[in-house]
């Protein structure tokens, strides 16, 4: 295949224009030396007919339909039609970032429009246009509380994603923070040891849930960390936030998330959705693009990127984050999927998780062969100690066709014979019925 | 403006101020098991109030969004020579693709044995993307070409603190991308800037007055932002590795090089490369883009973890390099951006890649010479895939910017150019026609900007105002900032 739209021919013509007699006289400019004079080794094109082929065979080769209880930061939710169909429309996806209001007012109105959701879900003033996902947020959000506070220690939470741990140390490696691992009692941050380390730090990082489900004592988290002097950074779920209390109602100073599960699909990790808010007095400190309303010269009502001092292409080295890129079509994704679902559809779906994964938690335990980790609130995701080998365990229900959880083992040693468990909405009662027999047979 | 364009009396309501409370679009799914106390559930945790969602039913979204559809323009719609942005044609097979069920609901934490097909696409895509650059080691985890470039310099720097040689600066040229100084800054390193010479390339002498034992490294675009291929590249990257510093590839032009010539070939030791850009996956309004970064074999063992291996039984699997920076974000990387490239790697293959750049160069030349009697090029030598206007003669003889010109070219129906970039051009406007655009749309783009430099002799009042018929005029920017409205609140 190829996407050139110009003939032989024209091409002569083009070429006597630049006053060249081939092609290769333009690269002429490119030393000898370091010319490549040999074809690449890549395979041949083809037609779109047999790359159609190549990629469904792919696509086969990765089994699904599964009954998946899998999450950890990636969730199987339903993805209305109408968000996709959306998403589609080629003056979206195939526009670039929109700096040229007049013909991006589309773009910049569902920002905008996306920023005024994220802050109505998490209780924040702003929120920006997007990150790249959860984890790098998170990372973004310490970096900008140690440029507010001048301090450079970060307390984490080690109940926090360990990918979202991994990389923010992974980041910290530069000098820029100072990261310190705030220890776990029974699922969640430990508030005796998070006490005597917040002192001195630019922030309190914590996700609630857990990494492990458990639901945080936010407010009482957020005390703890004012009193040091630090912020309160808090990752959540966003459809959780559905029927859970806002951060931002709480005490949290910024809120960050992964927003994969509104209307992205899990798409093997990414692209996902971070979600980046906070309070309005931290704004000039914010990484990432804002859409803002103003008025055109004739007065009528438009929008544009704005607040652009904080960004790289103005400020350089001195610029709040080097993010230039984000998740924008994942952020428009988010957009659609909150308008089509709205406070009562999400408060629903949001309610149907955390039942239905109530249900499965109790029925799990009462097969006898798992017992309570931690034991501590949760809303759609718990670990639960097996009594036996994990992988054997979860080897034998893939093959009944059951993504049988999360073996937390891949993380730590700590974790030995904990597994992991998410339930979406879109899991039935049904489904987790015939799941629970398996389990008795095992 | 294009034809889809249209200008409307009254603008479109937010979809907040759509609807009414009763309307519904999804609604939950009826509960088929026994309700939970929330409050109870959720440990003294449940929502006070509801968030403030908008509450509209289906046909309402769907004309909300076809609405700020038809106010938006992408590459579908028209000509977007947007320099530096590489905005080319995105194939629809490859949006076909990332949907697959195989793909698009595939888990990251999937047992590897479940997920073969996409372990081996990503695989595939190392490979590929190692024989391009000429820089075997490839990580596909970056999100973006900023994420890449933070991605690479921390390899650059964990590779000299395990030489026990720590080093605290890192060089850039006047004409780099602002990603490369916030990303260097991001990484802990000072930025020392270095001039271009009069043919638009690093100028040698600032470089050699710059290097010493404790530069970390070169950040530099080749292709730089000028269109230019450095014509001392070979010398520039001895100069750099003479005093143990690594040279890295800002690889946002790779565009112009594809199958030509290779950065590793030149001496670089890692670049990033932008998917979003090189390899046609859509930029989504701002993204979502990827970043892989391709290293040399010195660099390969502090790539971030996990990549991509082949096990001796031709399986795929999850490996982490042994002295890995550790992650760079959650799960694998942006797959769905992935299975495009991949895809359109596939279906071009080689010889289809270097006729890519071919006619990208060829489309850019061609444009130049087009132009430069009724517009001044910045430095006029053969391009590569993009070159540089300077607009300083019409500012200073008719008063009129780069901005308005770039502005009038909306009334044409075209994306303006990128401008005030580089930075080192005044009054830049930076074209890049991209290989996917015909004769005819770069002849009737020449029509357009040579009316224009006509305008600005005959009636530079009027580019003060341009444009007139897109849906909204110029913006008061100033306004959105001193009295900033960035998100919708209710009425009390």
């Amino acid at each position: 295949m190829r996407f050139i739209p110009v003939s032989c021919e024209q091409r002569e013509t083009m070429l006597h224009v630049v006053g060249a007699r081939t092609v290769d006289d333009l690269f002429e400019v490119i030393p000898e030396d370091v010319r490549l004079s040999r074809p690449l080794a890549l395979p041949r094109g083809m037609s779109e007919i047999e790359l159609a082929d190549e990629l469904e065979g792919l696509a086969a080769s990765n089994t699904s339909g599964l009954v998946s209880f899998l999450g950890g930061g990636c969730y199987d939710h339903y993805i209305p039609a109408i968000v996709d169909s959306m998403v589609s429309k080629p003056e979206f996806f195939t526009a670039y970032t929109p700096y040229q209001p007049e013909i991006s007012q589309g773009t910049l109105q569902a920002i905008y429009e996306y920023q005024s959701m994220v802050c109505a879900l998490t209780g924040m003033d702003v929120a920006n246009a997007s990150m790249y996902d959860g984890a790098t947020a998170f990372v973004e959000a310490a970096l900008m509380a140690a440029r507010v506070t001048k301090r450079d220690k970060v307390v984490v939470s080690a109940a926090v994603h360990p990918e979202w741990r991994e990389v923010l140390t992974t980041y910290a490696e530069s000098g820029m923070i100072e990261v310190v691992t705030c220890p776990v009692a029974d699922g969640r941050t430990d508030m005796v040891a998070l006490e005597e380390l917040a002192a001195d730090a630019a922030a309190v990082l914590v996700t609630s849930p857990a990494f492990l489900g458990g639901i945080e004592d936010v407010a009482a988290i957020a005390g703890l960390a004012h009193a040091a002097g630090a912020l309160l950074v808090v990752g959540t779920n966003p459809i959780l936030l559905g029927v859970m209390e806002a951060p931002g109602n709480l005490g949290a100073d910024i809120v960050v998330g992964e927003g994969q599960p509104l209307g992205s699909a899990m798409s093997f990790g990414g692209p996902g959705l971070g979600l980046f808010a906070c309070r309005q007095q931290f704004i000039r400190q914010m990484p990432g693009r804002l859409a803002g309303r103003t008025t055109d010269v004739d007065g009528r009502p438009g929008f544009v990127l704005t607040m652009q001092t904080r960004e790289q292409h103005i400020r350089r080295e001195k610029a709040t984050s080097n993010i230039c890129s984000n998740h924008a079509l994942n952020a428009l994704a988010a957009g659609v999927y909150l308008a089509s679902v709205g406070s009562v559809g999400l408060a629903g779906i949001a309610r149907a998780c955390v039942a239905k994964a109530h249900y499965l938690h109790d029925a799990l335990i009462k097969t006898g062969r798992f017992t309570t980790v931690n034991d501590v609130p949760f809303a759609h995701e718990f670990a639960l100690r097996y009594d036996g080998d994990v992988s054997a365990m979860q080897h034998t229900l893939l093959e009944r066709g059951y993504l049988a959880g999360l073996d937390l083992h891949r993380f730590s040693d700590d974790y030995n014979n904990v597994v992991l468990f998410a339930v979406t909405e879109k899991r039935t009662r049904a489904q987790m019925d015939r799941f629970l027999e398996e389990v008795a047979s095992l | 403006m294009s034809e889809h364009m249209k200008r409307e009396a009254v603008a479109r309501p937010l979809i907040f101020e759509t609807g009414s409370p009763e309307s519904r679009c999804v609604e939950a799914p009826t509960l088929d098991v026994p309700d939970v106390d929330l409050d109870a559930a959720l440990g003294g945790n449940a929502r006070a109030v509801a968030p403030r969602l908008p509450h509209v039913t289906e046909v309402e979204i769907a004309r909300h969004y076809a609405h700020l559809a038809s106010v938006n323009f992408g590459v579908d719609n028209g000509f977007y020579p947007l320099g530096s942005c590489t905005m080319k044609y995105n194939p629809r097979i490859n949006e076909w693709a990332c949907r697959l069920p195989g793909f698009a609901g595939a888990h990251p934490y999937q047992p590897a044995e479940t997920v073969q097909g996409a372990l081996g696409l990503i695989h595939g895509l190392q490979e590929s993307l190692g024989e391009i650059s000429g820089l075997p080691a490839v990580t596909l985890q970056p999100a973006a070409g900023a994420h890449g470039e933070h991605t690479a310099l921390m390899m650059i720097r964990a590779y000299h603190v395990t030489n026990g040689d720590a080093r605290k600066r890192v060089i850039i040229p006047d004409a780099g991308h602002g990603t490369n100084p916030a990303t260097a800054a991001m990484c802990g390193y000072t930025v020392t800037q270095v001039p271009s010479n009069d043919r638009g390339g690093v100028d040698l002498a600032a470089l050699e007055a710059a290097l010493d034992t404790d530069v970390a490294a070169l950040m530099l675009t080749n292709p730089n932002t000028l269109g230019l291929f450095d014509e001392n590249i070979v010398e520039i990257t001895r100069m750099v590795h003479e005093v143990g510093a690594l040279a890295f590839c800002d690889g946002a032009n790779l565009n112009a090089i594809l199958g030509k010539a290779r950065p590793g070939d030149m001496g670089f030791d890692a670049m990033h490369i932008n998917l979003h850009k090189t390899f046609s996956t859509p930029h989504g309004g701002g993204g979502p883009g990827s970043g892989p970064v391709c290293v040399a074999e010195k660099l390969a063992e502090f790539l971030p973890g996990p990549i991509v291996a082949k096990d001796t039984d031709g399986s795929f699997m999850l490996a982490t390099p042994a002295r890995s920076i550790g992650r760079v974000k959650a799960f694998l990387g942006n797959f769905g951006v992935l299975v495009r490239a991949y895809a359109y790697i596939r279906a071009l293959g080689a010889e289809g890649i270097t006729e890519v750049s071919e006619q990208a160069v060829l489309s850019a030349n061609y444009l130049k010479e087009r132009l430069k009697g009724a517009f001044d090029i910045a430095y006029d030598r053969t391009c590569m895939h993009e070159f540089v206007i300077s607009g300083e003669r019409q500012r200073k003889q008719h008063g009129v910017r780069t901005l308005d010109m770039a502005k009038r070219l909306l009334d044409h129906g075209v994306h303006p150019p990128t401008v005030y970039f580089p930075l080192i051009v005044h009054e830049a406007m930076m074209i890049e026609p991209t290989e996917t655009e015909s004769l005819e749309v770069l002849d009737s783009f020449v029509d357009a900007m040579l009316l224009i430099a006509r305008e600005v002799e005959e009636d530079p009042e009027m580019l003060h105002e341009a444009p007139y018929t897109t849906p909204v005029r110029r913006l008061d920017e100033a306004a959105a900032v001193k009295q900033p409205d960035l998100a919708w609140k209710p009425a009390e």
